[in-house]
């Protein structure tokens, strides 16, 4: 029998990015509000120590940070004809366990998508005709645009202090950001990173081409940042342990760095860790959520009631937990119906590695995670897609991330995999060879999705989630297509040797790829092809909000987290400005 | 109306209820609130609460050369707090330093500070301390060396050292300045740490705010020498430091941690001004420091050590990151003719204190696992002579005498 805890006004389900600004916002309208993260307390000042963050061995190889899949996985499998088995260890997404959840071990990337990314459908059909969505390809429209949530990107990207400079103020093109991006009411909170020598190369190399390069917009801090709220952060240091790593000198932005210092001192808020949320409770109409249960890791089971329930958990398990809560209608990839588990989508990355004679060194140790340099005229329709074959794009970059030493050993083609040969290629290699990389949209198709696993369960006994999901011709011909391009950059800098690796054959979930996992709890305009409104409020319970990637209907061309953190922005403002008012469907 | 402010009103109406025999509702609520401030501003809950759920209740053991105090119950039970003192006898324990029935208490209570409260501050506090929740408490027996077990030796003790006497006001000085004089050497009771104490535990009054060592922390000179005093500070970053725990040169840790988080961050502005004005004008010693000798090995193992460790937050140039992370250079702390606490900083870490205008917690991580006696006497040696700075060598056995202190500290907090 569960305990009864006291009823509150909020009750936020895990507790990383979305959930700390929601916990705020609703926090500061007065609301008692209280999160619960499955995971442990993490703070940069008691958990992340400077004297041992970079432990490459600790924190990446034997993946201290990120999510147990003894506790919890997923199953998969490449065709809805196959049976998917579990995942026994992470390889292509790594998501998080704790406080501050994956953006504790996050690069920073951090994008606006283009306006015409909110309106793919119709902008595509629009520009291209029917004919270019081919058969079952199922993308969307958001049901938001771009000058809906440009307010919210500002607020998310001054409290992160996103670095950047902007390429358009207000429908003015400025020199030396990115041109193709929508209008931006402001500069930037802080300026671009500094460029270190590989990046630098690439953005000329381009330049000659005749592309507008710019320096990549980064939540790696170029200098000492206060935001809005009062909180520090210290400059970056440069020293290329951000992804899968956790910041230990407050540059890297996550709650811990941006809300969680306020956050944390306020009376109406409480955190509870450790707390695993099993379930959703609905009342005996099934339209309204009672609040939720959870299970410490005694196993002692509570019932949290709240007015309000926020679902605010990593991108896929959004979609599971409304699954075993039975919110909304389960997708059926058959028929097309129902909207939960839908349109999953994730990135198609490839890679160009540049080998260079021992007169150009790189140093690639001095790194940031979101340091780099971006080409992005083969983004979203920011080129003509007449006669390729495929719709979508993504950047070209070259990231200056890290030279980790067990990660990090670039070799040309044909050396031989151990041995001496090999260790001799890695030392002649590391100083003088650089990567390109494209970071590619994923559309959503309709047998790409998310369901619950008839077989395999997890520790609490219940369903895994089970993703089928494979890479569609449309991803292979852009992704190529980026590729080629990217070589003709490498080309340009006179390299003594090219390496191109395309992504070719079926999605490998082993490999790491990235982290953008993305849709299940979709938004749009319709409940008939949409699993929450415009406002991430679910169509089937009003008093549930779903929170995160899930929400996106396709994945566009860039790193998802400047968008989650829009989108957390906008919905809860609506919770505040209006739901509130008049509690009930907002649409 | 939430339940919280609810509760403050039925409080209220019950409170001047119960003191309208003594004075109009107005006057007791406001003298309440006023003794509230006064108990904030002489941090007694730092000494008196030992259990956060039961403030002021007492038991909290005092480490004292001699031995160790625990403290007492303030609570208004009748049986183990005061509630069954008369207004009388508290003034007495807070001017006199003789409590109940003519006991002699000691002068870790610091009545000879709390002696320049005027008597009209006293009885706010004492009207503030009939509002707490009674505790039914009774702390521990002192365990101290004889003979300072036996309580009639402090009236040799008060004596020698104790002079009893409300504040008086200095004419020739600003109002601004009396304020600061009467809270400094009143309620806030700094020379309790600030200022070097006797063989017997009494003020060293001709070395007054000149720093001080106890429980293996230097509280730092607050008079104004440089580089390790105060005057390298301006009045605001004073100021600064007190109300929010930080400025751009420091942040407060350790002790001085507690000391902002309960007292000092709630009071005014005005207030804290007035600290400030005074310890503006405490003189400095006049000391010259001479240059101090330094081996060149160990400077330069010292600067490898820093380089590797410490440049990532606090700069190849000393400089830090104002507000973050401490800036070395020109540091008062870091130069201290004491050099406990930088010592202590690098062994063992700190956390700055968050207050609601400085929430980050900016974090010093320890070494103490990672460099040894003579790695840590040679990267502070570097630290307090580099960029500038001078101040004398650290040796091994300074470090091994401080890593000691820690360990017994760690050792005792456990076994509580």
């Amino acid at each position: 029998m569960a305990s009864r805890m006291q009823p509150v006004d909020v009750v936020i389900v895990g507790f990383g990015l979305t959930s700390a600004i929601l916990a705020h916002e609703l926090t500061e309208a007065g609301l008692r509000v209280v999160a619960l993260e499955r995971g442990g307390w993490r703070d940069t000042s008691t958990e992340f120590n400077i004297s041992y963050a970079q432990d490459e061995l600790r924190y990446y190889w034997r993946r201290e940070l990120f999510q147990e899949p003894a506790r919890e996985t997923i199953t998969f499998r490449n065709k809805m004809s196959e049976t998917a088995l579990p995942m026994r260890h992470l390889g292509s997404f790594l998501p998080a366990t704790g406080v501050g959840g994956a953006t504790i071990h996050w690069n920073g990337q951090t994008w606006r998508f283009l306006p015409t990314d909110f309106v793919a459908h119709s902008h595509n059909t629009q520009r291209y005709g029917a004919k270019v969505i081919p058969d079952g390809m199922t993308i969307q429209d958001w049901g938001v645009t771009y000058d809906d949530l440009e307010p919210h990107y500002d607020k998310f990207e001054y409290l992160y202090g996103i670095s950047g400079k902007a390429g358009n103020l207000k429908g003015q093109i400025q020199e030396g950001g990115n041109p193709f991006e929508g209008p931006r009411q402001r500069e930037y909170p802080n300026p671009p990173m500094e460029m270190t020598y590989g990046p630098t190369l690439f953005g000329k190399a381009a330049k000659e081409i005749g592309y507008r390069p710019f320096t990549a917009p980064s939540a790696n801090m170029p200098r000492a940042y206060t935001n809005p709220l009062g909180v520090r952060m210290g400059p970056c240091t440069y020293c290329g342990f951000c992804e899968k790593y956790a910041c230990a000198n407050y540059s890297k932005s996550s709650p811990q760095t941006t809300i969680n210092p306020v956050l944390m001192q306020k009376e109406n808020f409480e955190l509870r860790t450790d707390s695993e949320v099993l379930k959703v409770n609905l009342d005996s109409s099934g339209k309204r959520a009672t609040g939720v249960t959870y299970v410490d890791t005694s196993g002692e089971e509570y019932e949290q009631p709240a007015e309000i329930v926020a679902i605010c958990a990593f991108a896929y398990h959004n979609a599971r937990l409304m699954l075993l809560s039975g919110i909304g209608k389960p997708y059926d990839p058959q028929s097309g119906q129902g909207a939960v588990g839908k349109n999953y989508a994730y990135q198609i990355v490839s890679s160009v590695n540049v080998f260079f004679d021992k007169d150009q060194i790189f140093n690639p140790f001095v790194g940031a995670g979101a340091l780099g340099v971006i080409v992005d005229e083969f983004n979203g329709d920011n080129f003509d897609h007449s006669g390729l074959g495929f719709i979508g794009g993504g950047y070209l970059a070259c990231w200056n991330t890290n030279g980790r030493p067990i990660e990090t050993h670039p070799v040309p083609k044909d050396t031989p995999k151990w041995g001496a040969k090999w260790k001799r290629a890695v030392a002649d290699s590391y100083q003088h060879t650089i990567s390109l990389a494209t970071h590619g949209a994923v559309m959503s198709h309709r047998d790409n999705y998310l369901d619950l696993d008839p077989t395999y369960r997890d520790v609490h006994g219940r369903p895994l989630m089970r993703l089928t999901f494979d890479f569609k011709d449309n991803e292979h011909k852009m992704s190529d297509y980026l590729t080629d391009r990217a070589t003709d950059i490498a080309k340009a800098m006179k390299p003594r040797e090219v390496h191109e690796k395309k992504r070719e054959g079926s999605y490998s979930i082993v490999p790491y790829q990235t982290t953008h996992n993305t849709g299940g709890a979709i938004m749009g305009s319709d409940p008939k092809t949409s699993a929450v409104n415009r406002y991430l409020q679910s169509w089937d319970v009003s008093n549930v909000f779903v929170v995160g990637s899930s929400a996106f209907p396709q994945n566009p061309g860039y790193n998802p987290t400047g968008t989650v953190g829009a989108l957390a922005y906008w919905s809860v403002d609506a919770i505040v400005k209006k739901y509130l008012k008049n509690p009930g469907p907002l649409v | 109306m939430d339940i919280r402010a609810a509760i403050a009103v039925a409080f209220g109406l019950a409170l001047c209820g119960t003191l309208s025999s003594r004075a109009s509702a107005d006057e007791s609520y406001s003298q309440v609130e006023r003794g509230k401030y006064l108990v904030d501003a002489g941090d007694c809950a730092a000494c008196h609460t030992s259990d956060d759920s039961k403030p002021f209740a007492g038991g909290r053991p005092i480490e004292t050369p001699f031995g160790v105090l625990y403290t007492s119950n303030i609570t208004p039970n009748r049986r183990s707090g005061i509630g069954a003192w008369t207004d009388d006898e508290f003034y007495k324990a807070m001017h006199e330093g003789i409590g109940r029935g003519g006991k002699k208490l000691y002068p870790a209570f610091p009545y000879p500070y709390f002696t320049h409260l005027s008597h009209e501050d006293v009885g706010a506090i004492r009207a503030y301390l009939t509002t707490i929740a009674p505790v039914d408490n009774s702390p521990p027996p002192n365990r101290l060396e004889w003979p300072l077990n036996y309580r009639f030796m402090m009236t040799g003790w008060n004596t020698l050292f104790f002079k009893d006497g409300e504040y008086k006001k200095n004419p020739d000085k600003t109002p601004e300045w009396n304020r600061g004089a009467y809270l400094v050497e009143g309620a806030e009771h700094c020379g309790a740490c600030h200022t070097a104490k006797n063989m017997f535990g009494a003020d060293k009054t001709d070395h007054r705010f000149e720093g001080g060592n106890l429980q293996h922390w230097f509280a730092p000179k607050l008079v104004n020498d440089r580089p390790d005093g105060i005057g390298t500070w301006s009045a605001d970053e004073i100021v600064q430091y007190l109300k929010t725990g930080r400025n751009a040169k420091s942040g407060a840790t350790g002790p001085m941690a507690e000391v902002v988080k309960n007292s000092t961050s709630k009071l005014k502005d005005g207030d804290l001004h007035a600290i400030a004005a005074y310890l503006k004008d405490l003189p400095g010693t006049g000391e010259q420091r001479s240059a101090s000798k330094t081996d060149d090995k160990v400077v330069a193992a010292g600067k490898d050590i820093y380089d590797a460790s410490c440049s990532a937050c606090h700069k190849s140039s000393g400089e830090g990151v104002p507000f973050m992370f401490s800036p070395l250079k020109a540091s008062a702390a870091v130069q201290s003719g004491d050099p406990t606490t930088v010592i202590r900083m690098v062994l063992g870490g700190a956390r700055t204190q968050v207050t609601k205008d400085e929430p980050t917690p900016s974090t010093m991580p320890a070494y103490a696992w990672k460099l040894s006696d003579d790695e840590i006497a040679a990267v502070v040696t570097y630290i307090r002579n580099a960029w500038g700075n001078s101040a004398s060598s650290v040796s091994a056995s300074d470090v091994k005498d401080v890593r000691e202190d820690i360990r017994k500290d760690v050792t005792a907090s456990s076994a509580q």
